[in-house]
């Protein structure tokens, strides 16, 4: 199988994010971990576009139902992500 | 596929999204961090909504998208709002899954298409749709497992096979995927089938696992999902996704690792479950010495006449929501002149950094939360220790009994201190399964009862004292 120029971009992408992401989280203070997550959890929230997509080409009532319930979950995971990391957050804030 | 400007908006987000990690790493620029990765998100939903161009024609459905993305922000951010702060790792969990959820339901829309066209699509394109729907599929049932289970709505559950059991669902459902992307086996009802073992196994995977390990396979499952999303990202061709995914994909398996490493174990060790079950009852050994009881007036006077006191906080504290007397109990000590500080374990709570949250939400400074390895060095020249609804995080045996579950975890050396006060329901073990040798010592003493009311009866002896 041979790989083509695009895919090939894809995964050098690929790789140099995950090398990104073990860089940035390398160095956090454990009292940030769990804000962290939170905040992590509402970026892969971005799935939400997949979702949008394929509602969008949908054409049939089946699909339609599927797409629905899918932009549904997926704003679930971005909205609900973001505003508890939010709220966490704010507690720290407030110092004396 | 998309016009020009798109790709600049998704440039923009994905740029939104590395920052946002990146200030979400230290505590003053944290909260902007979040607020900026939102605002990439909503950048590229909106462009996506207006100027997505699918072979030159716009999404159709809009209506219907803009109805669910109304029906989703709404449902939430009520949820996200109510949520008790001792409840968020399981919220955490819960909008995992959700994410999950969309991408498994992402793959089987992209596999119901790609029939109609009579499967036509490259290795590339089966391959992401199948990886996105075994991921998707795992992190939604094993998210709601570890939702519920830290919801105290199940428990453990552990049968003989059960990891043989596991792994050879596992295995048959890559091998079922695989075929499925070459093309040897197809159909909806396969697809029906590869969904259901992807969620059995999800729901297996999680089941056995010890509650006080939960952060670490939300953490896990959370990676997941980042993977998932980037499966999306390669099946559209579409940047943000696949950027926002793998990075959360490899922040999220660093951050699970950190967490294994704070607790001394290795993440299979976590994995298989074992933490606290058969091996809790060989360090029963150490246990059946006597051991002293005292009461809140004793503790108040003890208290008000320290120069230093260190409150331990653990689970017990959060499930008595007894943050805020704790606090009260700070500020009634502050106001006899006696130093309060809180030695936070790295594992407290229910997930590193969460008793920290916990005691903000009780308006408690920032600077009085030490860490373990600076207030270690302060227990002995501390008069009074109070420990509340922690037990594992103060245990000696992980220093000292080499055949303890807990062996080797860094500790917070309470005993240390000239008096240790232990506040605990009864004499129980804690969450591991394991007694604690500390509660004999002779410098220790026991309080009983529930963490807030005891608390509360501190407050008012040390107000008399």
């Amino acid at each position: 199988m041979i790989i083509d120029e695009s895919t090939l971009s894809l995964i050098y992408l690929v790789i140099l994010m995950a090398f990104l992401g073990v860089e940035l989280i390398g160095h956090v203070p454990s009292v940030l971990h769990t804000p962290l997550m939170s905040g992590a959890n509402a970026i892969h929230g971005v799935v939400i576009i997949g979702s949008i997509i394929v509602m969008g080409i949908a054409d049939d009532t089946l699909s339609m139902i599927l797409g629905f319930l899918a932009v549904v979950l997926g704003t679930l995971n971005v909205v609900g992500g973001f505003v508890v990391t939010n709220r966490m957050l704010e507690m720290f804030r407030r110092k004396p | 596929m998309t016009d020009g400007l798109l790709p600049i908006l998704y440039l923009i987000a994905s740029v939104t999204f590395i920052l946002g990690i990146k200030l979400l790493g230290s505590p003053k620029t944290a909260r902007v961090g979040n607020l900026v990765a939102a605002g990439g998100m909503v950048v590229a939903i909106i462009g996506t909504i207006v100027l997505y161009r699918h072979n030159g024609e716009p999404l159709h459905n809009v209506t219907w998208i803009l109805a669910a993305l109304t029906i989703g922000t709404a449902i939430g951010w009520v949820m996200a709002m109510r949520v008790k702060m001792t409840a968020m790792p399981q919220m955490v969990s819960f909008f995992n899954g959700m994410g999950g959820a969309c991408a498994a339901l992402i793959s089987i829309l992209e596999y119901k298409a790609a029939m109609a066209g009579g499967l036509a699509t490259s290795t590339g394109h089966s391959l992401a749709t199948m990886a996105g729907l075994i991921i998707g599929a795992v992190s939604f049932s094993g998210s709601i497992i570890a939702y519920l289970k830290l919801e105290d709505r199940l428990g453990d559950i552990r049968f003989a096979g059960q990891q043989l059991v596991n792994n050879g669902l596992l295995v048959a459902a890559v091998v079922v995927g695989g075929a499925m992307v070459v093309g040897s086996l197809s159909g909806i009802s396969m697809l029906s089938i590869l969904t259901a073992m992807a969620l059995i196994f999800g729901i297996l995977f999680v089941l056995p696992i010890g509650g006080a390990d939960m952060p670490v396979v939300i953490s896990l499952l959370n990676s997941f999902t980042g993977v998932a999303a980037a499966c999306g990202g390669f099946l559209y061709d579409n940047m943000v996704m696949l950027i926002g995914g793998i990075l959360v994909g490899s922040a999220g398996t660093i951050l699970t690792v950190v967490m294994c490493n704070s607790m001394n174990r290795s993440l299979l060790n976590v994995l298989i479950g074992n933490f606290g079950g058969a091996s809790a009852a060989s360090s029963g050994g150490a246990s059946g010495g006597t051991y002293r009881e005292v009461s809140a007036s004793d503790v108040a006077v003890m208290m008000s006449y320290a120069k230093q006191v260190v409150i331990v906080p653990g689970y017990g504290l959060a499930v008595a929501q007894a943050q805020h007397v704790c606090h009260q109990l700070e500020h009634e000590l502050e106001g006899k002149g006696v130093t309060v500080k809180y030695a936070i374990h790295p594992v407290a709570g229910r997930m590193p950094g969460h008793m920290n949250v916990l005691l903000a939400e009780a308006d408690v400074a920032y600077d009085k939360l030490v860490e373990m390895e600076e207030i270690n060095a302060e227990f002995p020249t501390t008069d009074v220790v109070l420990v509340v609804g922690a037990n594992d995080v103060v245990n000696p045996a992980a220093k000292t009994d080499p055949t303890s579950p807990i062996y080797g975890m860094p500790i917070l050396d309470a005993e240390l201190a000239r008096q240790v006060i232990i506040m605990k329901r009864s004499m129980k073990a804690g969450y591991a399964g394991i007694d604690n040798e500390l509660f004999y010592r002779p410098n220790a003493a026991m309080l009983f009862g529930d963490a807030k009311a005891s608390l509360t009866a501190l407050v008012n002896e040390v107000k008399q004292v």
